[in-house]
């Protein structure tokens, strides 16, 4: 939220409702990722249908926050904080829409492996990945609300947890696939299913640098370099 | 001792500077400068570095300071009762206010645009080369035409004005009024020029050919710009100093200024918040 107020009350309105948006359009993909994931570990064909219908809602928004942003610069010449908003804002919702496609293709394809059988212990696999990278997802979103620079490190940081387990999971359907040919094609779906857990969370890393740009003005990358320093130092 | 009490109790004022890991050779420097009109203090302490062939944009809010420092950058504050500046400025490392420094040729290597384009009720020729003649800058007639002409060039204007050079300066457009005056600042051969807000009643257009013009002579000019317009600082200076209640608030790149200010003033102004 901006610090204070513009002389010009409608242009605070104007960014207060385009930060509400990226958080509006944040709930919708948090929402897509939940339901993915129920969806492909429950088989539940109607959830994973309704996800994927619930995909056009982010798809629009995206859309309509870059519209926003655009009509901002436009008309009212954002500087300093107020530009990193706008410019943070439209790279934001970029990555939640291919975020909402993350979520989107995972639901589609738990309706295409309907009905096999998959280990239990699996299943808490998959369920263990889709809550990593929802919570990468809210913390990315959380810190660019409150612009938190420690928070925005944070997720950064934690990416790895989301790809260690993709890479456990990866071994693992490689075990079934070499055990029964059969199983290749179950286990290619929920190869896939994992690797969009995975990219989600490298787009909470994205929007994670963008949290960080705007709290700092400088980009996150610049200053990780600074950042490994002090980690070694404490 | 109350007097004493008094002085420390002020806030000691420092200036938020980014350093530019680019900047070109300083030109000009502004030492502790303080301007005082009558007993009312105007600036204080402004200290600052003007890199050569470069711009450098003042920028702040009505009676910040910004127009008095550039004034003093050519002693245009001496022609003020009871103006009093303090502190120092040096263009390449020389005092200009050294008692001994004489001010009219001081004022032909620090040139001065104004607000309102003020040609004299002269010829366009005679406009670009009144400076020069007083100057003794031409040998002959044909000298002072050729400095005419490449002072019109220069200044973006020969093109439209070589075929009536002869009708007064006060029948063009006042786009082209403001570069017959920065074509008659440049005449002299300054090496700094100083523009009080030159685009500030020029329409979109000339003030874009205003713009395009200073961007060219920053090739060989120094240039300091004061300008009400933020997004006009913003696109053709290098450096940007802001001014708040007669202090240097805060100094660094133009992009750093714009893109990421450090303090919380400069922020507010920038931005158009209540500071």
């Amino acid at each position: 939220m901006p610090s204070n107020d513009h002389i010009v009350t409608s242009y605070t309105d104007e960014l207060t409702e385009l930060a509400r948006a990226i958080s509006e359009m944040g709930g919708l993909v948090e929402k897509a990722i939940v339901n993915a994931t129920d969806a492909l570990i429950r088989s539940d064909t109607e959830l994973a249908l309704a996800t994927v219908a619930a995909d056009k809602k982010v798809d629009a928004m995206q859309s309509q926050i870059d519209e926003m942003a655009v009509s901002i610069i436009a008309r009212r010449q954002p500087m300093a904080q107020d530009l990193r908003l706008v410019i943070a804002s439209i790279h934001v919702a970029n990555d939640l829409e291919r975020i909402g496609d993350m979520a989107k293709s995972t639901a589609r394809r738990s309706t295409q492996i309907e009905g096999l059988a998959m280990s239990s212990q699996f299943k808490n696999g998959l369920r263990h990945m889709g809550e990593l990278a929802l919570r990468q997802v809210k913390l990315a979103l959380d810190s660019f609300a409150t612009r938190d620079k420690d928070m925005a490190v944070e997720v950064v940081e934690r990416d790895t947890e989301v790809d260690a387990l993709y890479v456990s999971l990866f071994r693992e359907l490689l075990t079934y696939m070499m055990e029964d040919p059969r199983n290749i094609t179950m286990c290619t779906h929920l190869l896939f299913c994992g690797k969009n857990l995975e990219r989600v969370g490298d787009h909470s890393t994205n929007i994670a640098e963008q949290a960080y740009f705007l709290a700092t003005g400088r980009p996150l990358t610049a200053d990780s370099e600074d950042l490994k320093r002090e980690q070694i130092k404490s | 001792m109350s007097a004493t009490v008094l002085e420390t109790a002020t806030p000691v004022h420092q200036t938020v500077r980014t350093p530019d890991p680019d900047a070109r050779p300083v030109r000009l420097r502004a030492e502790d400068v303080s301007v005082f009109y009558g007993e009312k203090q105007a600036l204080f302490d402004v200290s600052i570095d003007i890199p050569e062939k470069s711009v450098s944009a003042l920028i702040g809010p009505s009676g910040c300071g910004k127009s008095t420092f550039l004034r003093c950058i050519n002693r245009m504050n001496d022609t003020i009762e009871g103006c009093r500046v303090t502190g120092s400025i040096l263009l390449d490392g020389e005092s200009l206010y050294d008692p001994a420094l004489d001010v009219v040729e001081l004022r032909a290597r620090i040139g001065m645009v104004f607000q309102k384009p003020n040609p004299f009720p002269k010829s366009i020729f005679e406009n670009v080369a009144y400076g020069p003649r007083i100057h003794g800058l031409a040998r002959n007639k044909t000298d002072l035409e050729e400095i005419v002409v490449t002072s019109l060039q220069k200044a973006g204007l020969y093109e439209e004005v070589k075929d009536r050079l002869n009708q007064p300066g006060t029948g063009l457009s006042g786009g082209q009024q403001q570069r017959l005056c920065i074509a008659r600042a440049i005449a002299v051969g300054p090496e700094v020029i100083l523009m009080d807000e030159p685009c500030s009643a020029l329409d979109p257009i000339a003030t874009a050919i205003i713009e395009e013009l200073i961007d060219e002579l920053r090739a060989n000019y120094t240039i300091v710009i004061v300008t009400h317009s933020m997004q006009q600082a913003a696109r053709v200076s290098q450096k940007t100093a802001f001014f708040h209640l007669g202090r240097l608030i805060e100094e660094g790149p133009t992009e750093e200024i714009f893109t990421n200010p450090r303090e919380k003033r400069t922020q507010d102004y920038i931005t158009g918040r209540i500071g």
